[in-house]
Parts: structure tokens; C-alpha cells; sequence
């Protein structure tokens, strides 16, 4: 018998394939990783701590820099809970409009995770084609938010502005043109044999244990598993549109990438639907004048509109006592706010469940057993943002 | 099952455990006794009309002055019946709490992170790490004793890379 020893490896903090400042500490025999225990918390900011010294408007801002490839729906999450907080409805535009941006966000990061993720397996043609789609995206952010990546858009109680009249004629050219330019992802990756291989039967999860880990979002339902926030709990009128939810069979890095692929094409179909039945009406709450400050021209003209603006934006707003939790289906998985009121212009308790902890969290089940190159497309198809998991 | 029902249904099966039942903008928030919390926990879990499989979330709360000081909240959600319930409990400040992280795996790292933030204790928790801070860091942020701009914001940074040798 000969003596065998296993090896420990850090894989990271500083390694391209772990997504940003993920530590792995491995344990090898030979190529196969025998325990796994992952390190985070590198990008800690105490978002939790620092949204207790702000006000509600104010604590927004942060939000944007949780998972920041999708800056708009980490916005929409947290208005929704303070919306939620403070009962009061939004108008039916800017609940389309929110729809539509945060299903052109999903399309951009579920673009820069296939994008990279191909990349980290050696199939380095997928980056050139998927970030020319995601600049589209990019630029469209930019012209309605004035914002590639963090907009802070979403404003308590609607919007901050209406689109401007070239937005939706370019939404609607993106969406003819997108289901060809996934049907190009899909050429050069799907029937692939080295794509395949690489990621056919590799770190599965069943159904039963994504639950039990709290998995979320594509890795769940790559596992059969139907659990869509969109679907179970409707916010911001996606009752209102017409699309599926696709379900994987094998929980495997193969199933995950298929999963998001079909996901980019139904939210292509939401977005097309949201620029069909986009209604005519205001972006922002028009009974919430405590919440919504009014609008630019009102307060050149008249004292108390200024007087207001500035109640605002000083001291924020007085939520009643109570506290509420609020979640979307972000790309990743669930996204939730649980905001505590204790009555006071800012939270007394805010606390994030973002979809990239708790899916890390199941990580070392996924690898244990299976060779260390597998480590990379294991990290990948989870599709993590360490700013969300450190927060 | 509605969710009204879930509040009744551990009133009547804890009934010494359970201390309230809110409603809150259509949400359902049970306040339970930590003692019967494994009980409780397990039950939501497996009942055949509970089956509350999703672990969502775990929220550690400082209430400062308040005796007991902290709160922990469970947020749960059944796949078979759709719904939502939410289970908070008291707990006094060094006193730990049973670990639920045997029923949901999810509870590990949530767990952990309530442990790095508050310092609240999990009994039989397999791994009790803190989880974003480091090892030898001095304090749990999140209580509300603790300064925003933390105990050492104004000192000169020490790196340490070994006993011998200090760069700063």
C-alpha cells in the first residue's frame, strides 16, 4: 500500500474563475477534492449597519452595490419592501417599467455569467458574442438612468423619471434581434462535446438538497424544483404577463446553463410584452405626498412643493411601526429585504437575503468528491457576486 | 393551507410555547418561547399540513435596552402550500439558542452569520465560525452598542505577518 498524504490549495481570494474575492480552502487527494471549506466575507461593507444611520430614500443607494450586475432589480427589491413597509400603491407605468428594466437587467447578467463561465471552461468565443449584447443593454440602462451599472433608478413609491421617447424603439429592436443572437450562444456551446463534458454530470444537487441548503433561482430549478418568486408571490404586476418557467431534470452545471439560456428567452418575451401593453399615467405615487417629492417644475413655482422637496430629501419620512418582508426573483435567487420599523425616519433593522449566500452555501456539497478543474465550472454555474454574499 | 391557519395551528399544538400571533400587511409573524423552538421548527418542517421545506432566511435584531435583548426571525416558506410564515424569538443576552441547522442546512451559514453580527450562541451548531469578519476581530458589529464607525476607525492599521516581524 502506498503511503498517500493529502494536499491542502487556497484557491483565491485573487484567482479570475471564483468571480471577484471568494477564498477556497481545498483538500486534495491527488485531483480529487476531499473537503471544501469556503472563506468569504473580503467585500464586507456593513450594508446592514451602515442603512441604520440612513434614511429610507437615502438607504437606497446602497442596495445598487449588493449584486452589482444587476443594480436595477437589488433597487426594485428594496423599494418593494419599504412600499410594502408603508402601504402605498404604485402606478400601473411605472409597475411595467419595472417589469421591463429589471427583465432587460436579468438578460445583461445572466449575459455576463454565460459569458464568463465560458470563458473559465476554455470557450473563450462565447465573452466576444454575449458582451455585445450586454453593451446594448448597458446603453439602454444608461439612456433611461443615466447609469451603466449602479442606476438607483427605482425610487420609493415609482420611479425616479419616465423613459425618454428613443428608449422604447430601441427595446423593441433588441427584442426582435435577441432570440437569433441566443440561438448563436447556443450554437457554439450547446451541442458542443467539450462543452459537454465539462459540464454534463458535473457538481449535481438534487431537488431535495437545493431545498434543504436554500438553494435558489437557476440552480434550483435546474434541479425540477418550480420555485419562481415571480410566480409564487407576483410583484410588480407580472401576473400581468404571459411566461414559463423553465425547469431543469439533472441539478447538474449543464441543466444550470440551460435553465438560464430558456430564462433569457422568457424575459425577452417580457420585455416584448411590456413595451406592447406599457399604459399611459404617472411613474410615481400620486397619493403619497409625504413618500414622492414632487417634481421639478412644481417647485420652482410654488413654496410648499419646495418646502416638501426639502422635508424629503433632509429627513426622509416616518413609516408606521411594524416590519415587512419583501423578496424578487433576481437572477441569482431570491432576493429579500426584512426591514424592522421602530416608527423613526430610518430603519431600525435591515437585513438582506441575498440569493448568492445561500447558494455558495451549498457549494462544498456540490464539489466534495469531484476533480479540482470541476471546482471552476462548480463556482461558475452558481453564478455568484461576492458583493451580495459579503454585503 | 392559509397562512392564518399556521398561527392557530401552533397555538394549538405549543400552546405554552406560543406568546403571539400578528398580522402585518398580509404577512404572518408567530413570537414562540426559545425553549420549544426545535419542537416548533421540526414540526412546520415535516407536518403534512405545514411542510415549511424552504429555510428563506434568518434575522438576527438587537433591541438595545430591551430585556431579553435580541430577537432572531425564521423566515419559512412551504413549496407544496405557497405561503410564508415567519417564527421570531427572544433571546437574552448570553444565552444561546438551539440550532436548527440539523433540520435545514440552510441554518449553517445563517447561523453563522447571526452568530459574527450579534454574538448570539447556536448550541450543537456543527461549525460556529464567524462568517464575514475576521477571526480575531473585536466585537459583533450590529448590535447597536457598537460604533458605526468601528472601535478602531481613527488607529493606524497593523498588518501583521508574523510574531517577529510587523509592518504597519
Amino acid at each position: 500500500m502506498p503511503e498517500t498524504s493529502l494536499m491542502t490549495i487556497n484557491m483565491g481570494p485573487q484567482h479570475p474563475a471564483t468571480h471577484g474575492v471568494l477564498r477556497l480552502l481545498l483538500e486534495l487527494d491527488g485531483e480529487v477534492v476531499v473537503k471544501a471549506v469556503p472563506h468569504i466575507g473580503y467585500l464586507h461593507r456593513g450594508l446592514e449597519k451602515l442603512a441604520e444611520s440612513m434614511t429610507y430614500p437615502q438607504a437606497l443607494t446602497l442596495t445598487d452595490r449588493l449584486d452589482y450586475t444587476s443594480g436595477f432589480s437589488n433597487n426594485l427589491a428594496y423599494c418593494l419592501a419599504v412600499e410594502k413597509l408603508l402601504d402605498i400603491n404604485v402606478p400601473k407605468r411605472a409597475q411595467y417599467l419595472r417589469v421591463l428594466l429589471s427583465e432587460l437587467q436579468r438578460i445583461a447578467s445572466h449575459l455576463l455569467w454565460l459569458g464568463t463561465h465560458a470563458l473559465d471552461l476554455g470557450a473563450m468565443t462565447a465573452l466576444f458574442y454575449t458582451f455585445r449584447e450586454r453593451e446594448t443593454i448597458i446603453e439602454m440602462m444608461e439612456l433611461v438612468t443615466g447609469a451603466r451599472l449602479t442606476p438607483s433608478f427605482v425610487r420609493i413609491g415609482g420611479l425616479a423619471a419616465d423613459i425618454p421617447e428613443t428608449f422604447l424603439p430601441r427595446v423593441k429592436a433588441f427584442v426582435a434581434e435577441f432570440p437569433a443572437r441566443v440561438d448563436d450562444y447556443e450554437t457554439l456551446l450547446t451541442k458542443n462535446i467539450i462543452w459537454k463534458k465539462r459540464t454534463r454530470n458535473i457538481a449535481p444537487l438534487s431537488g431535495e438538497e437545493c431545498i434543504n441548503y436554500g438553494v435558489t433561482g437557476p440552480p434550483l430549478r435546474a434541479a425540477g424544483v418550480l420555485y419562481d418568486v415571480r410566480k409564487a408571490y407576483p410583484y410588480s404586476s407580472y401576473e400581468d404577463f404571459d411566461f414559463e418557467i423553465p425547469l431543469g431534470k439533472n441539478g447538474d452545471v449543464y441543466d444550470r446553463y440551460l435553465v438560464r439560456l430558456q430564462e433569457m428567452r422568457q424575459s425577452n418575451r417580457i420585455v416584448g410584452q411590456a413595451c406592447e401593453k406599457l399604459p399611459e399615467g404617472p411613474v410615481a405615487a400620486t397619493d403619497a405626498p409625504l413618500v414622492v417629492p414632487p417634481a421639478k417644475d412644481e417647485i420652482g413655482k410654488d413654496l410648499a412643493a419646495l418646502i416638501r422637496h426639502f422635508k424629503i430629501m433632509e429627513g426622509g419620512f416616518l413609516p408606521p411601526r411594524g416590519e415587512v418582508y419583501a423578496s424578487i426573483e433576481s437572477s441569482k435567487g431570491e432576493l429579500g429585504f426584512y426591514l424592522i420599523s421602530d416608527g423613526t425616519n430610518k430603519p431600525f433593522r435591515m437585513k438582506v437575503r441575498t440569493p448568492s449566500f445561500v447558494n455558495l452555501g451549498a457549494l462544498p456539497r456540490m464539489i466534495v468528491g469531484q476533480m479540482i478543474a470541476d471546482v471552476v465550472a462548480a463556482v461558475g454555474s452558481i453564478d455568484i457576486v461576492l458583493g451580495e454574499i459579503d454585503r | 393551507m392559509d397562512r392564518c391557519a399556521a398561527g392557530e395551528m401552533l397555538k394549538n399544538n405549543f400552546p405554552e410555547a406560543v406568546r403571539g400571533v400578528e398580522e402585518f400587511r398580509g404577512e404572518t409573524t408567530v413570537t414562540v418561547d426559545n425553549g420549544m423552538l426545535r419542537e416548533i421548527m421540526r414540526f412546520l418542517k415535516e407536518g403534512e399540513t405545514t411542510r415549511y421545506d424552504l429555510l428563506v432566511d434568518v434575522a438576527g435584531v438587537d433591541f438595545g435596552g430591551e430585556s431579553p435583548r435580541f430577537m432572531v426571525a425564521y423566515m419559512l416558506h412551504s413549496l407544496k402550500f405557497n405561503n410564508r410564515l415567519r417564527i421570531k424569538t427572544r433571546v437574552a443576552e448570553g444565552a444561546a439558542l438551539d440550532t436548527v441547522s440539523d433540520i435545514w442546512k440552510a441554518a449553517d451559514w445563517f447561523e453563522r452569520e447571526v452568530y459574527d453580527m450579534f454574538g448570539i450562541a447556536f448550541k450543537s451548531h456543527p461549525d460556529l465560525r464567524r462568517i464575514l469578519l475576521t477571526d480575531d476581530f473585536a466585537g459583533h458589529p450590529l448590535r447597536k452598542d457598537f460604533p458605526l464607525k468601528g472601535h478602531d476607525f481613527d488607529k493606524p492599521v497593523t498588518v501583521c505577518f508574523d510574531q517577529e516581524e510587523e509592518i504597519s
